[in-house]
């Protein structure tokens, strides 16, 4: 019989287990499930794709580390959630050849988004706007030109170093008129849009994380089958996305008769930042509805956005602007979806 | 949510009988309501049955001595709710009487009326052995407004781990049959549903065929959920009806009892035997040899454990079961009429868990089987808005535990609506001028 005091019980009140998905292994598996996405930016695009995203992750990590120190907080940088936030804030940054994009605009986002939309609104979980987004949006607007400029071609693949998938489609549609892609302009023409396929491995210019659909399909639904993300919201985006840019596609393009149901949905699909927003931004837990019903409002909200504005807004990119405009909305998608308390007619269905 | 199996299982462990201990600490308080009061003093001699304390006033029933032994001493005890609860201590010695120890099948009861099988529950202490320990006479005792419909036989394991109301049937069949007869006339009804869980097959073959000539009894299963066997889920699965908030079974013509409660009640109503034992399961990664036992009520924690064995330190004693069951201080709490289980866990499988910020998931949400929001309920706790927490459902909470359990942050979700819960009982007292 082994012996025991009573020092040795520890007394807690119920439940005294516990299922094993804690924050910290989410933070950490959702980071190593966007790693192939990145690798690969780094062996179509070559090694600067690899300093830029050192650089985000490593800003990222000390503004954390700095914050909690100068605020006394509990050290937060083991939980995996800055390092993600990081590695998401460079898979918005441009792929580019080596030292074309300069360092500074990965480390002033990472900085903006641990500082400014995480711990200025009380850290982890109090954040209405998707950190990472926030500050791709902050350098976009602050260096339009590094951000928008200079995509690279492939010394890996035949990639010609040109316009993104999306804004080739916006030059043909003829819709390009303030002239904010200067940089893309010269290229206008020489070359078509990019096949499903090279749109599907990530053979075409864009962001770091969000080149190739291949690579983040697969992380997505490696996260999906973990329950780490709810499946409703990246079905609801991409298939919202998918329907009105089929819907409404063909209305922007040139060389045609504007007419209803003429888009290609799956160039849409496959192309800018939309795996990379419907699988890791617009999921996430913090920034988006809990209810089930209020994650397909949400993500419907993000697919109408979305094509609006690739079809017809300055930008030629809407993914991470329609979601960040959704997070807004997220308290009041929240009232329409209080679920029914039991014994009661209270509350709606969830 | 559906906790997965952590090989702590006992369904397939037959009841054995407990080693008689030395002494015995029978608190007067096992039961919801008013404490027993002592009819013994130190000296004197008891036997099997006896009765030790007598139920004072009418939510109230008598506590029985399940040994022969010698009282020495009436005295404040700690119990497995941690209240310091006047307990009579008694040293084993003597024979065994043969009363209570004969199991029979007769018919003789059922010259019995509804009033005098009532009248027997309160005499020989019978209450819900689920875990609530609401006198069984008080459930009985319809008002006369309401119109009861169905006797809810409750076979569902109240929580993960445990599985004596799954040997229960399988080895007392025939006694809850006849139990749910006297059951029925009690309450003065026709029809009983049996509610069992997918997982329990061979309780579930077992009572089929016992019911197979019986047109009134019903044998439902149900899937493997947990909270399936809280009362009012398992109403809504059996009879499609929602128990409404602040409500009882009653309200909608339901009255639910746990199958070891009716195995009892036969044995009180047919066999003349005061509910002074019951099965327990005991488990949990320190045991050496997990089971269900036939433990004496007034048994100590720590002469169980010496009897089962421990193989490993353990670090959380339990009463009860995973999900809602009570940590203990001290291991010589004493087996009530209210003890399910009893789990003994290692420092590896008792975790101290850390509470940190939500991050939103909605996995509480997801799981709460009374659809409420606890990320919501627990901020409003938290920030002592009582009020409005009780908006948010805060009474309607039935404490499964199942937010907690599945919460990444490790937040203490269920206990803080328990505290809300018990601040809104404090303030009512206080309110009330108690």
């Amino acid at each position: 019989m082994i012996k025991y005091a009573s020092d040795d019980l520890v007394v807690s009140a119920a439940p005294h287990v516990r299922t094993r998905l804690r924050v910290p292994l989410v933070m950490w598996v959702v980071s190593a499930t966007l790693l192939p996405a990145i690798a690969w930016a780094g062996y179509v695009f070559g090694p600067w794709v690899l300093v830029v995203t050192a650089a985000a992750v490593l800003a990222a990590v000390v503004t954390e580390l700095a914050i909690t120190l100068l605020l006394r907080r509990p050290q937060t940088v083991s939980d995996g959630s800055a390092f993600l936030t990081g590695l998401l804030v460079a898979c918005n940054m441009p792929a580019t050849g080596w030292g074309v994009l300069p360092l500074y605009v990965p480390v002033v986002a990472s900085i903006f988004a641990i500082a400014v939309a995480k711990h200025a609104f009380g850290g982890l979980g109090q954040n209405w706007i998707n950190p990472a987004l926030a500050g791709r949006i902050f350098v976009f607007f602050a260096w339009l030109p590094a951000m928008t400029g200079g995509w690279a071609g492939s010394p890996a693949f035949d990639v010609v170093s040109s316009a993104t998938p999306l804004n080739l489609l916006k030059f043909q549609s003829g819709m390009m008129q303030d002239g904010l892609q200067a940089g893309s302009q010269a290229v206008l023409g020489m070359r078509l849009a990019p096949s499903h396929g090279d749109l599907f491995l990530g053979l075409t210019p864009g962001c770091i994380g969000e080149i190739s659909a291949a690579a983040l399909l697969l992380g997505g639904l490696i996260l999906i089958l973990l329950r780490i993300v709810n499946w409703e919201i990246p079905l609801t985006y991409i298939a919202s996305t998918a329907l009105f840019s089929w819907i409404f596609g063909g209305l922007a393009m040139t060389g045609q008769a504007p007419s209803f149901f003429t888009g290609d949905p799956l160039y849409h699909v496959l192309s800018g930042g939309l795996m990379l927003g419907a699988f890791y931004m617009a999921t996430d837990w913090v920034t988006t509805p809990v209810s089930f019903g209020g994650r397909i409002v949400f993500a419907l909200g993000c697919g109408i956005l979305t094509v609006l504005i690739r079809l017809t807004g300055s930008n030629v990119e809407g993914v991470s602007f329609a979601i960040v405009l959704m997070n807004i909305t997220v308290p009041l998608i929240e009232r329409m979806f209080v679920p029914r308390r039991f014994g009661t007619s209270e509350g709606r269905a969830a | 949510m559906h906790p997965r199996d952590i090989g702590l299982d006992t369904m397939s462990s037959p009841i054995r009988n407990a080693f008689l201990p030395h002494y015995l600490y029978i608190p007067l308080q096992q039961h919801i309501g008013s404490p027993a009061e002592a009819v013994v003093a130190p000296g004197d001699v008891v036997s099997r049955g006896d009765v030790i304390g007598k139920a004072s006033g009418y939510v109230s029933v008598n506590i029985h001595t399940p040994l022969p032994g010698k009282v020495i001493a009436v005295q404040d005890h700690v119990t497995a709710t941690a209240d310091r609860v006047p307990t009579v201590v008694i040293e084993v010695e003597g024979r065994f009487s043969l009363k209570g120890q004969v199991s029979r099948q007769t018919d003789a009861w059922k010259s019995l009326s509804r009033d005098e099988i009532i009248s027997r529950m309160k005499e020989h202490g019978l209450v819900g052995m689920g875990g609530a320990t609401f006198p069984m006479h008080v459930k009985y005792s319809v008002p006369a407004d309401k119109k009861i419909t169905t006797l809810l036989v409750n076979a569902v394991e109240c929580e993960p781990f445990l599985s004596a109301d799954n040997r229960l049937v399988i080895e007392h069949g025939e006694d809850l049959v006849t139990g749910i007869e006297i059951a029925l006339k009690a309450l003065g009804v026709n029809r009983a549903i049996i509610g069992f869980e997918a997982d329990m097959p061979e309780a579930v073959a077992r009572m089929r065929g016992l019911v197979a000539n019986r047109s009134n009894i019903e044998v439902l299963v149900f899937p493997v959920k947990y909270p399936q066997g809280a009362e009012k889920q398992l109403v809504k699965a059996a009879t499609g009806l929602e128990v409404p908030s602040g409500g009882l079974p009653l309200d909608i013509g339901v009255v639910v009892s746990n199958a070891g409660s009716l195995v009892a009640l036969k044995e009180a109503v047919v066999d003349n035997k005061p509910l002074f034992e019951r099965i327990v399961t005991v488990t949990g990664d320190a045991v050496e040899k997990p089971g269900n036992y036939k433990i004496a009520i007034g048994t100590r924690v720590a002469d169980v454990l010496a009897e089962v064995g421990l193989k490993k330190k353990p670090a959380r004693i339990i009463i009860g079961g995973p999900m809602m069951g009570l940590a203990q201080y001290s291991d010589q709490v004493p087996v009530t009429k209210g003890t399910s289980g009893i789990l003994v866990l290692s420092a590896r499988r008792a975790a101290v868990y850390r509470h940190r910020p939500c991050v939103r998931c909605g996995k509480c949400m997801t799981v709460c089987p009374m659809g409420l929001v606890p990320l919501l309920l627990v901020s409003r706790v938290e920030l002592g808005m009582d009020d409005e927490a009780k908006k948010h459902g805060l009474l309607d909470c039935i404490e499964c535990g199942c937010c907690s359990a599945v919460c990444p942050s490790e937040r203490h979700l269920s206990q803080a609506i328990k505290l809300g819960k018990l601040r809104h009982v404090a303030k009512k007292r206080e309110a009330a001028g108690d």
